[in-house]
């Protein structure tokens, strides 16, 4: 029923090593194969029942996610629209997940599908970060404008996004992108990164 | 670049917006009973002001939803937004 999405090799496979020359001012890695769906609810009784299926309420505030561990390990759960919203889990777990959200939906009308092709998954952090993505987006990333737990969906470098603020204190950031898009951000990250490149660790 | 402020995600930069053409047009109660006539009036005429315009827009780069606008269309200016749901708020004394 659901597509196989995990296959041999991930969108930023052969990127992994060139990422890696931009730390320390830039930690970028990717976390391939998450495993997401993206879930549509309005009403609100199901999406209060949905929370404990999860081990982690749904984001209630536009712009923000929620974190947790429940039965199926930790999650990341991404406001994405008022009623849509986008689980993030560990690999493997698709098809259990998407069982479970669906027990919780009940009657409800929703609507829960497995996009986890669809994005791939960056971990960026580093002192660094916020100045390498300023050159490419125009969202406000200081702590006081983007606090831990903001979730924006925007334009990198003209590619659409979904940028998280994982730890503002600690300048962590995760970031969804198309796969399609992936090659393209990755090239364009490691040219926005030169420059800080040459700042001694 | 104006920034425009999406009634789910808050100020973002323009260019994460989609023009969506005049709002609050309705659908016809009865579309098979409008005339060819009624029915090109209700698809391609629309309004052409000058000054204030309620407007449909997109925020098609962020949370992708549809919302209305109240674009000054001298200035280009977006003046308000609203929700679909939410009703036309008033403006006086321009034109
Ligand atoms: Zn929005």
């Amino acid at each position: 029923m659901t597509a196989e999405t995990t296959s041999g090799s991930s969108p930023l496979g052969a990127w992994t090593a060139r990422l890696a020359e931009l730390a320390p001012a830039v930690r970028v890695t990717e976390r391939p194969f998450l495993t997401q769906l993206t879930l549509r609810v309005r009403d609100a009784q199901a999406q209060a029942a949905i929370g404990p299926a999860l081990g982690v309420e749904l984001p209630s505030t536009p712009c923000s996610f929620t974190r947790g561990t429940g039965p199926h390990g930790e999650l990341e759960v991404l406001w994405l629209g008022p009623d849509e919203y986008l689980v993030l889990a560990r690999p493997g777990v698709q098809q259990s997940l998407e069982d479970a959200i669906r027990a919780a939906l009940g009657d409800a009308a929703g609507a829960v599908v497995d996009v986890s092709a669809q994005r791939t998954t960056l971990a960026l952090s580093g002192p660094r970060v916020r100045d390498v993505l300023a050159h490419g987006c125009a969202i406000d990333l200081h702590p006081s404008a983007a606090p831990t737990g903001t979730c924006v969906q925007t334009l990198l470098a003209q590619a659409g996004i979904v940028l998280l603020v994982s730890d503002a204190g600690r300048d962590e950031f995760t970031l969804l992108v198309r796969s399609s898009f992936a090659s393209y951000l990755a090239a364009w990250l490691i040219d926005a990164s030169v420059e800080y490149r040459m700042v001694p660790a | 670049m104006q920034l425009i402020s999406c009634p789910w995600c808050g100020p973002r930069e323009e260019v994460e917006f989609h023009y969506g053409g005049q709002a609050h047009v309705a659908y016809p109660d009865d579309p098979a009973a409008l005339s060819d006539e009624d029915w090109a009036r209700f698809v391609f005429f629309r309004d052409n002001p000058s000054g204030p315009f309620a407007e449909r827009w997109s925020h098609a780069a962020g949370c992708r939803r549809w919302f209305n606008a109240i674009r000054d269309t001298r200035s280009h200016e977006l003046l308000d937004v609203y929700r679909m749901d939410e009703a036309q708020p008033a403006r006086t004394g321009t034109s």
